[in-house]
Parts: structure tokens; sequence; C-alpha cells
């Protein structure tokens, strides 16, 4: 038990170095050069200057977004995993974050026609809803199929139905839009505003809170849904706590960054090997943590690695994300039932 | 206590959706009572047993404890009153055998499920009684069916119920582990917890519990003391048990016996010949048995294995007569089978017989793994 402790001590210290060391290697790094002591007087002594502007108006809320979009995608995942009791599930590889995509496209062209901009408000709202149409389809045939590739499948087919909606729309849109669009269905956290990272906070933080609250009876839920009724768990309401939390936090990064692919399953699973435990109330804020420095670390690498042009980060995301889930996939091959 | 029953189904009919599985359970337990179910494959056991525990929702009827309606009371009441050991395989990734057990303490604990002192001595004193405290901190899933089974108990235990339900929580136990699993349901009961379970074994069943339940064809097939309803005959009928036997006072079960003219004469008697008769039957060689008394612990399998048995009566010297239809038998057989008994005043018949089988020219044999060779086979 003590073991345990201590090893939760030292992942938390550890990811919390990581944090602020990412958070100084991106304001650090860029085509503009800066020098720490520069970096320091722009943002403690709010020095005015030309370069004050890429750090204040660029890097700070592109590395917030990040941070926070980081984070709710990997609870997202967790909440999924422990919904569907799947390791792979994640709200990319189920397809939902697609149906945010399908959704945020047809109100983008909608409303293009009539207004400049398309209010925050109703992106995050036709995102969300977007979530919770692909997540109905989700547990319509998850209801039949109980396996766990089956469940992937299911997921793949679903993205690739919005995919196909998403396309089919944009050949009526206008040219604007679709430069938009494009932006959406990669997943980037370039072009973050500080109103982005203001209202993404105002969702992630409270409902990452609510979701660190029902640590308990995810706990519970982790030995099947029989065991959690008789410890006294209103399974129906927590089954529907866990899908709305997931989609809230998982369309609040579709609606800022669009469909950022296989966080949501990587990092709980990274996080999980770390501190060799699933007990939620140490995974949960465990996961968030290390979801802000994945995703700040494979910004950084998307905005480097062919600077000065941007890789999108879904792209890097994927290639360290997908070899993990195909990793899980072959471990559990053996295990599975049914 | 207002009510002398502190665990009653009325009425209660169990199924999915619309369908009954099982209607019209009606039952009354006091404190402290095992009650076992018992019946087919099939029959709906683990369907009543989900009821119990609101995994299912009654068509008709209630569930009650301690006078309140399950369905009406809060999630963690019931839970401090009722806990459960199902057959759901679980998979919790990464977690301890302790962590299992401890989520036993989940309607005790606060909001985050912390853990107290009070909280830790349950558990641990679960785990020390089901004899895993030694590897409470392996991980759950590398454990054995077995050993997982009485973890799940522990986690029961330490949720310190008034009413424990387990579905065949015998199974995957070996032989050793069943009466341990059984006598710590036992203890249990003498403490005041109602034990509700279902059971594949009825020999076992009949042993631990005060009460059976006989469930067949959707109904209630009998309800009572063990020796009231799991008679041979209700046994038999219960299970459609065509051939092979069950015999209801030692609760001990033979394979179908060897039909056909005996090849195999056993002179048997002291529980000698008990080996002799299994062999036989698994070899497929019909035999018979004799002289041996109606109160010889031999009767029984010899009834159940031997296509002909001739017995004497209880506590009475063996006569001509019997002898007579005894060697009327050998006759007819290969071989005889002298199985080493002690010959006394009683049986010294038997002794005889002997004697009369080797002068009529029969192979004698005093192994079982004699018969095949002995009998042709």
């Amino acid at each position: 038990m003590k073991n345990k402790k201590a090893r939760a001590a030292l992942v938390f210290a550890l990811l919390i170095f990581m944090f602020f060391a990412a958070v100084v290697a991106n304001v650090n790094t860029g085509s503009v050069k800066l020098s720490p002591a520069q970096i320091a007087r722009i943002i403690f002594l709010r020095e005015d200057s030309a370069d004050s502007v890429i750090i204040w108006k660029l890097r700070l809320p592109r590395l917030l977004t990040a941070s926070v979009l980081g984070g709710a995608l990997a609870l997202s995942g967790l909440l999924l995993q422990t919904f569907f009791r799947n390791p792979v599930a994640g709200p990319f590889v189920l397809g939902i974050s697609s149906g945010a995509k399908m959704l945020l496209a047809v109100v983008t062209i909608v409303l293009s026609g009539h207004m400049a901009r398309v209010p925050i408000s109703v992106t995050v709202i036709a995102s969300f809803v977007g979530s919770m149409l692909s997540m109905m389809f989700v547990l319509l045939i998850s209801g039949r199929v109980r396996s766990m590739s089956m469940l992937l499948v299911v997921g793949i087919m679903i993205s690739y139905i919005c995919s196909a909606v998403t396309d089919f729309l944009i050949n009526f849109a206008k040219e604007a839009d679709i430069v938009n669009l494009t932006h959406w269905s990669l997943g980037s956290f370039s072009s973050s505003t500080w109103n982005d990272v203001i209202v993404s906070a105002a969702i992630v933080i409270p409902t990452s809170v609510f979701v660190f609250m029902m640590s308990k009876p995810i706990a519970a839920y982790a030995l099947g849904e029989g065991y959690a009724l008789t410890m006294g768990v209103n399974v129906k309401l927590f089954r529907a706590l866990l899908i709305l939390t997931s989609s809230i936090l998982s369309a609040v990064v579709t609606a800022f960054a669009g469909p950022i692919s296989f966080v949501g399953v990587a990092v709980p699973h990274i996080t999980r090997m770390m501190l060799g435990t699933s007990e939620p109330k140490t995974l949960i804020p465990a996961s968030f943590l290390c979801g802000s420095v994945f995703c700040m670390i494979c910004d950084l690498f998307a905005r480097t690695a062919l600077s000065p042009a941007d890789l999108s980060v879904g792209t890097v995301t994927s290639a360290v994300g997908a070899p993990i889930v195909i990793w899980l996939m072959a471990k559990r091959r053996s295990g599975e039932e049914g | 206590m207002k009510d002398e029953y502190f665990f009653t189904l009325d009425g209660l009919s169990v199924g999915y959706g619309k369908k009954a599985v099982v209607s019209d359970i009606n039952v009354r337990l006091p404190r402290g009572t095992v009650l076992s179910l018992v019946g087919p494959n099939g029959a709906g056991k683990s369907t009543i047993l989900n009821t119990i525990t609101r995994r299912l929702s009654a068509l008709a009827g209630v569930v009650r404890v301690d006078g309140g309606d399950i369905k009406k009371m809060r999630g963690r009441d019931v839970a401090q009153r009722l806990a459960a050991v199902t057959t759901e395989r679980i998979r919790p990734e990464l977690t301890t055998v302790y962590e299992v057990a401890a989520s036993g303490r989940y309607p005790y604990t606060n909001a985050f499920g912390t853990l107290t002192s009070d909280d830790r001595k349950a558990v641990g004193d679960a785990l020390s009684r089901v004899g895993v405290d030694d590897i409470a901190d392996r991980d759950f899933l590398s454990l054995s069916d077995g050993q997982r089974q009485r973890v799940m108990l522990a986690r029961a235990i330490c949720q310190e119920p008034d009413v424990i339900v387990l579905d065949e929580p015998t199974s995957y136990l070996d032989i050793k582990h069943k009466i341990e699993l059984l006598e710590i349901l036992r203890s249990m009961a003498r403490s005041g917890v109602t034990v509700v379970m279902s059971m594949h074994e009825i020999d076992l069943a009949s042993k631990v519990s005060d009460m059976l339940m006989l469930i067949k064809d959707g109904r209630v097939a009998g309800l009572g003391a063990p020796c009231e309803v799991a008679d041979a005959e209700s046994v038999r009928e219960l299970y459609g048990i065509g051939r092979g036997s069950y015999d209801d006072v030692f609760g001990s079960v033979e394979l179908p016996r060897a039909d056909g003219e005996p090849l195999l004469f056993v002179v048997g008697g002291g529980g000698r010949g008990i080996p002799f008769y299994r062999r036989a039957q698994s070899l497929s060689v019909p035999c018979a048995a004799g002289i041996i008394s109606e109160n010889d612990v031999d009767i029984i399998p010899a009834r159940a294995l031997c296509v002909e048995v001739v017995t004497a009566p209880a506590f009475e010297v063996f006569t001509e007569r019997e002898a007579e239809a005894a060697r009327a038998v050998i006759d007819k057989c290969r071989a005889v089978a002298d199985c080493g008994a002690v010959y006394g005043v009683v049986n010294r018949e038997n002794a005889r017989l002997l004697d009369y089988a080797r002068e009529r020219g029969k192979r004698i044999i005093t192994s079982p793994d004699e018969t095949a060779e002995a009998c042709g086979i």
C-alpha cells in the first residue's frame, strides 16, 4: 500500500515537472527565436515589444489550449473505457469526434450565408450534439456486439459515414468555409485565441472536477455492472453521466481544435502503466495532467518538425497513438472472451 | 424483531422482458438460514438470484429484507444489507486483490471511498477468513478462477450483509475449497446471516442447507428441509435422470450400471466391494454382488451398480437360503471377486461362497485391475 502511494507521488511530481518543462519549451520554441530572459520580461514584466505579440497572442494561448484540451481528451477516453470496459475506446476511435465534426460542418455551411463568423457558443453546441448523435449510434450497435474488436469496427464505420457526409457537404460550401473545415478535419491548436482558452477552460475544468467526484462509482463499475448494483450504485444514472461527461469533453475539443486522434486511448493507458494502478482517484487527475503534457509536446513537435510550416497536431498524435492501440489489441488478443 | 422472517419472497415472478422464467415463488426465511436453489441447467436459478440482487426487475411480487421492499429502498441501504457473489467474470485492470475485496466497503465509505481503519480491519479479516490474505497485493487478474471466487466471497463478507446471495459459489473450486467455502457460509449463518445460493451439487446442497428449493419447468417443484424434499425419487425427477443413480442418504452419485447377464460376482461387504462394482461399471461389465447385509455400506453402490444383489436382513446371520441364491448367480458368472473382506460369525457363508467358486473352477480375482482380463474383455 505504501509503495503505491510513493509511486503515485513520484508520478505526479514527474508529470508536474514535465508540464512546466513543456510550457517553457513551447514558449521558447518557434520560428522567431527569443532568449529566456526576453520571454521572462515579456511574461512577467509585461514588456511591450514586437515579440510580445508573438508570445501573448500566439504562443501562450496555443499552449494553454493544448494543455486544457489535452486533459479533456484524456479524461473523455478514460470515461469511455470505463463505460465500454474496453481499453481501446476513445472519442476518436469510436467515431464520436467525427460526428461532432460533421455537425460542425453542417452548422458552418448553413450559417455562413447569414453571418460573418459562427459564434463559439454555436460551435460548441453543434459539436456536442454531433458527439451525442454518434454516441447514440455506437450505443445502439454496441448493445448487440460485445467484443472489443467489433466495437472498434463500429467506431471506424461511423467515422467513415460521418466523413462521407462531411465531404458531401463541402461540395456546397464556399471557399472560405472549406479552409475552416479542412483545418477542423485534421485537428490543430494553431490560431487559438485567449477567448478559446477561457471558454474551453470554463467548460473543461468544472466537468473534470465533476468527473473526479465520480471516482468512487467509477471504481465500483470497473468490477462489472452486477457488482456495482449490489454496492448501491445507481447504474442507469451513472452510465448516463459517463456518456454525458465524456461527450461534453470530446465536444469541446472538436469545437476548438477538431478531431485529435488517439490521445483518448493512448494517454489513459500510458498513465495507468506509470501508476501501476487503475484506482480512479489517482488515475483521473494523473490522466488529465498527462494528457496536457502529451498534447503540448505533440504540438511542439507539430510546430517545429517542418518549421516554418505547421504540421497538424492530429498527425503527430496519430503517429504516437495508433501504435499504442495496435499494441493494446495484440496484448489483449489472448485474454479476450467472446 | 418485528417479523420473525427476515428475508421473504412473496409471489415473486422472474424472467426477461415480459416472459416469466419462474413464477409464483414464495419463501420466508428467518435470520441465519441457508437456502439453496437446485434444479437443472436453465431452470431459472440465476434469474431468481439476479432478481433478488436487483439486476433484473421482478415481473410480479416483492423481495423483502428486514420487512422492507428492496425495490423501494435506497441503493446504499440495500447494499448494507445484501451482498452478492455472482457468476459475472470481472476483468479489472491493474487492480489488486485487496482493492477488489475492499470494494465491499463501498456502502460504508465516504464520497471518495476512503477506507477508515475500521474498513481496513473488516477487509483484512475477510481476506484471512477465506484464506487469501497472503496474496492480497497480487494483481487480481493473475489469480486462478478458484482464487478469484474466494476473493469475491471475501468482498461480500466485508460488506457485512444480513443476506448473502451466491450464484454457484462452488464452481471453479476444488474439493478442499468447496468444503471450506461451505463451512464459511455455515458459520456466517450461525452468526445470523441469511444465505441464499444456487448450487449444482445436490449432494452438497443437501448437506449444507436448512432449506432446499427445487426448481423445474418454470415453477417451484419442492420447498423444505433437504430430508423432506431431496429424496432419491424427487432428485431423479428434478434432473430427469433416466439412468445412473442418486442416493439421498449419503448424497452419493453413481453412473448408470452395465446391464445384461452378470459376468462377475463380487463377494462384497464392509465397503470392500465398492471398487469392484465401480470398475465393472467403467468397463461396462455386468456384475452381481452378495451376500450383503441390508445395513452394509456396500449396499447402496451395489444396488446402484449391480444387476443382481443377494441381500440378507440387517443384523442377521447369513443363512443357507441366501447362500443358495448366491450360488445360483455364481454359476452364471465367469469370475468371482474375493475383495478381502473380514469373515466373522455373521458372514461366514461368504467365505464358503469363495470355496464354492474355486471348486467350480471360476476365475478368482483379488484386485479390480484383474476384472477386464478375467471377464474376457
